[in-house]
């Protein structure tokens, strides 16, 4: 095929016209009335192209992309698993599609129902009281979990307590979100295997820790097992546990967040509940609660009345409104039909398919690749970069090798606890064929990392593009169509 | 354990654990403390096949109902060229993560530069991000820029006439941060321009946010207050509809310094509140405090043009809790449903729409006010949406046109109700609202 690189506005013709709205019949010159001032002086430049144009064009940029539906994805933390393709039918439903947020309850009935039946379902699997589904991604969960754990400290009047407990391991979202939640951040050492320092932890416990964040297992797939010990003493402290739902998909038939003592957390639908990433959103982090959080919850929140009917409220002790209206419920909509499709019977084999998964490559591949800490992983593993050091080769040179290959690459880099870490997670919806395919090309690569380290090093040789210059994409932003022709 | 999802066979299942040495599943479990091991069954429904998950989905379907839509308040029953669901549902788009490997991600990375290239265009801005949540949380994001840029000042305003929603979700972000937000009173539906003056003068604000159209629908005139609020040292934000950009004055054209927004506008399904997509635009200077992904173009080994995420120093997986924002993924692939309706309908595409949503809108104005029921609330102008006060029962008004399949006008409350119109409104259909409105 030929390699297509325009831009849509390169194609634009003036007077080609890609749309064909009604006649305009009211006899009214609204836009005659409008004061000049008030009036755009230069037209924005536009593509004019044919409706031909623009299907052909995304049809060749979409064909310049790696998805899930490409090839395996073993990118560690992002849980990549299969998007089913009738959750995208149901989602686009025109029943649901056309809803205005703020159309009468009654003519919504069956979307509230679906917005409840879900805050439902997974208010059951976390082993939580109740869930907002408002939050629009992961990290805007984390802002309104904190959010929720503040205003529970206000409600007491204990409003020194500002101090949140992140882990030198945790994702850089953690700090970030308590920032924007006017918390403080202190981090909590990890111990060589990776797990939270209980030692480290206990004097940070004062009477203005307001709570702490983790992800269970942590960012190295490992099961924290000092859990209980933790939560009884953060509880004990007056603080409140976070759980980041992004490692949640091991625990799916295994452990309940709210049964090991979390008090809050966040889930990402485009995670655990296979709804598409989207190349970067919408997602949805929906957050769930126990039972003395409810009230804080924010606003609006849908609920169920004695004769059966769902309506919405806006509560006085909620934090706040975190978004325009009820979230990004056509990913709602999606994660529902998956939660239904699965059922009670396979939902419950998502962790445990999961786990084996991971532990399978991990095992597969700790000859050639640093295994930093060794043990039964969960959905995710880490490697320290290649075992033999002596070629140079280094964890970027294998992820842009893997390229080569048809995976895409594992996360890389992060956490930040190893220099060469490469993170890995397959998921449970790949096959044992597809992970033997990637450990056969992870050890193919290893191979080549001795025979020939600097063909490796130069890779990818197969991409349509490759070495591009992020050094002068970063010096001198380009950033528009207009600044790139000067 | 094989399900359509899940694709282990007994035999995979014995081989993997084999290779991993280990007896059984429950013993990669075996870390966990007992006492936390979930030893119930989850109370959710049984697996669903396709058929049955259809025919569910059916029923709760049955339960809403699809209106005639005749209110607005942010979001608008606006057309969607059938073209896009369809370049949507390549999966190459939808099922790609971030483009964190620029390889293979150009698609995704041209797209979005396309995106950055339009909203620039709209907003008059320079600089763009790949997107954000919705423009309630934008609108959030651009009082965190300005606080940031102020450095020392940590005050923020707001006009009375941002739409009700939007100040909500800025009013919680500001007292969880911190940001000591007042607002600007109203006068005549309009942001109250002498009073933003006074509360400037103690130079201590970091920036102002103010709408266009506003809360009301209506058309602010917010000539020199870029000059005034710049004399004051703070920053202008602007809160716009992107698609009434193809024939309103611009952020830029007023001197704002920030243009965010919610582009739900540009023909995305109303949804039920979403997926919509927040849009964030500043002036070149400010680009570095901008939170969220942002895309440019340069050049491969081999010398050919390509995209790549760029800027990556200022976000949130670097810089940790010295972040200006928390934001990473966002709403890419409504960004790229934005940058196809905009192909699709070009610059006088996107203004036919505007002139039929307006003429219809002034229609239904007129005929309102013909009727004697309803009377003008504020004289100033406006495009598709207006506000009109009302002598009738409104509660029993919008019951009756729900019970004819219409969704009435917006409640605003002490009689006053708020209607939209957009270029997928008829003319028979606003006759028909009147009538039954009148009737009720």
């Amino acid at each position: 095929m030929k390699y297509y690189d325009k831009l849509i506005f390169e194609l634009s013709r003036p007077g080609r016209k890609g749309y064909h709205l009604p006649a305009d019949c009211y006899g009214v010159e609204a836009l005659k009335e409008i004061p000049s001032d008030l009036l755009r002086k230069e037209d924005p430049e536009l593509p004019e192209v044919s409706e031909l144009d623009v299907v052909r064009h995304y049809t060749n940029l979409s064909s310049k992309n790696f998805g899930v539906d490409t090839g395996f994805y073993p990118l560690g933390s992002c849980t990549m698993k299969y998007n089913p393709k009738i959750n995208e039918e149901l989602a686009a439903m025109p029943e649901f599609a056309a809803l205005h947020p703020l159309q009468p309850a009654e003519s919504a009935q069956g979307a509230l129902e679906l917005y409840y039946n879900l805050q439902k379902a997974l208010s059951n699997i976390a082993g939580l009281a109740e869930f907002t589904l408002n939050p629009y991604a992961g990290a805007h969960g984390e802002l309104t979990g904190l959010m929720v754990m503040r205003q529970y400290h206000i409600a007491r009047g204990d409003e020194k307590r500002r101090k949140v407990i992140v882990p030198d391991s945790a994702h850089g979202t953690n700090p970030a979100s308590a920032m924007v939640a006017g918390l403080e951040v202190v981090e909590v050492k990890s111990k060589p295997n990776g797990s939270i320092d209980v030692e480290d932890l206990k004097p940070l416990l004062d009477d203005t820790v307001a709570g702490i964040m983790m992800t269970n297992p942590n960012t190295l797939g490992m099961f924290e097992t000092e859990i209980m010990e933790i939560a009884r003493l953060v509880h004990e402290a007056g603080g409140l546990l976070y759980y980041d739902g992004a490692n949640l998909n091991p625990m799916l038939g295994k452990v309940r967040p709210g049964d090991m003592g979390f008090d809050i957390m966040h889930i990402n639908l485009h995670k655990t509940f296979s709804t598409p990433h989207g190349g970067g959103g919408p997602g949805s982090g929906p957050v769930g609660v126990a039972a003395h959080l409810v009230d804080f919850l924010p606003n609006p929140r849908v609920k169920k009345d004695e004769n059966g009917k769902f309506y919405i409220e806006n509560g006085d002790k909620s934090l706040g409104s975190i978004s325009s209206f009820l979230g990004n419920f056509g990913v709602m909509m999606k994660a529902y039909a998956y939660i239904l499709s699965l059922g009670k019977e396979n939902l419950k084999n998502v962790g445990p398919m999961a786990t084996l998964n991971a532990n399978y490559i991990k095992e597969s591949l700790k000859d050639d690749y640093l295994l930093p800490i060794e043990g039964a992983c969960k959905h995710e593993f880490v490697f320290d970069g290649l075992k033999d050091k002596s070629t140079g080769v280094t964890t970027l040179n294998v992820a842009k090798r893997l390229l080569d290959y048809g995976f895409h690459a594992p996360t890389i880099y992060f956490p930040l606890l190893f220099h060469e870490s490469m993170m890995i997670e397959p998921t449970e919806t790949e096959s044992k064929e597809t992970l033997d395919e990637f450990i056969e090309v992870m050890h193919k690569v290893a191979k080549e990392a001795k025979e020939d380290p600097e063909m490796v090093k130069q890779a990818p040789h197969t991409t349509l593009i490759s070495h591009p210059d992020e050094t002068t994409a970063a010096k001198k932003p380009v950033l528009s169509y207009r600044q790139m022709k000067g | 354990m094989s399900n359509r999802y899940i694709p282990h066979t007994e035999e995979d299942i014995k081989a993997m654990l084999e290779k991993i040495g280990v007896e059984s599943i429950d013993d990669l479990f075996a870390d966990i403390p007992s006492e936390v091991i979930f030893k119930e069954e989850y109370d959710i429904p049984s697996s669903m096949s396709e058929i049955e998950l259809r025919r569910h989905f059916k029923e709760l379907a049955d339960k809403n109902e699809n209106l005639i839509v005749f209110g607005g308040n942010g979001v608008y029953d606006h057309y969607a060229p059938s073209v896009i669901p369809h370049l949507l549902e390549r999966s190459e788009f939808y099922t790609a993560y971030t483009p964190y490997q620029p390889e293979i991600s150009q698609g995704t990375l041209q797209y979005i530069f396309e995106y950055q290239s339009m909203i620039c265009e709209l907003t008059g801005m320079e600089s763009t991000n790949a997107s954000m949540y919705d423009g309630a949380t934008s609108a959030a994001e651009a009082m965190f820029m300005m606080v940031a840029s102020a450095k020392k000042k940590n005050r923020v305003l707001i006009s009375a006439t941002l739409p009700e929603h939007v100040a909500k979700v800025v009013q919680t972000y500001a007292k969880f941060h911190g940001v000591d937000l007042s607002i600007i009173p109203e006068k005549d539906g309009v942001t109250d321009l002498e009073a933003m003056k006074e509360m400037l003068g103690a130079g201590d604000v970091a920036g102002v946010i103010l709408p266009s159209p506003n809360r009301y629908g209506i058309i602010e005139d917010f000539t020199g207050v870029a000059d005034t609020i710049h004399a004051a040292k703070g920053l202008m934000a602007m809160y716009v509809d992107p698609s009434t950009l193809a024939v309103l004055r611009t952020p830029a054209e007023w001197g704002a310094d920030i243009a965010c927004g919610d582009g739900q506008t540009l023909g995305m399904p109303m949804q039920f509140g979403g997926p919509y997509l927040g849009f964030l635009a500043c002036r070149q200077s400010l680009i570095r405090k901008m939170p969220g992904r942002v895309v440019g173009v340069t050049t491969d080994g081999s010398g050919k043009r390509c995209y790549v995420l760029t800027l990556q120093a200022r976000e949130q997986h670097i810089r940790r809790e010295k972040a200006t924002s928390n934001i990473c993924s966002n709403q890419s692939l409504m960004a790229l449903y934005a940058t196809i309706y905009l192909s699709l309908l070009g610059v006088k595409g996107l203004r036919e729409v505007n002139t039929l949503a307006a003429d219809g809108a002034h229609y239904l104005y007129s005929r309102l006010i013909e009727s004697g029921k309803f009377h003008p609330v504020f004289d100033k102008p406006f495009l598709k949406e207006f506000v009109v006060k009302t002598d009738l029962d409104i509660n029993k008004v919008n019951e009756h046109l729900l019970r004819h399949g219409i969704m009435g006008g917006v409640d605003l409350g002490d009689g006053r109700v708020m209607f939209a119109v957009t270029e997928k409104r008829t003319r028979e259909e606003i006759d028909n609202l009147i009538t039954l409105m009148l009737e009720a």
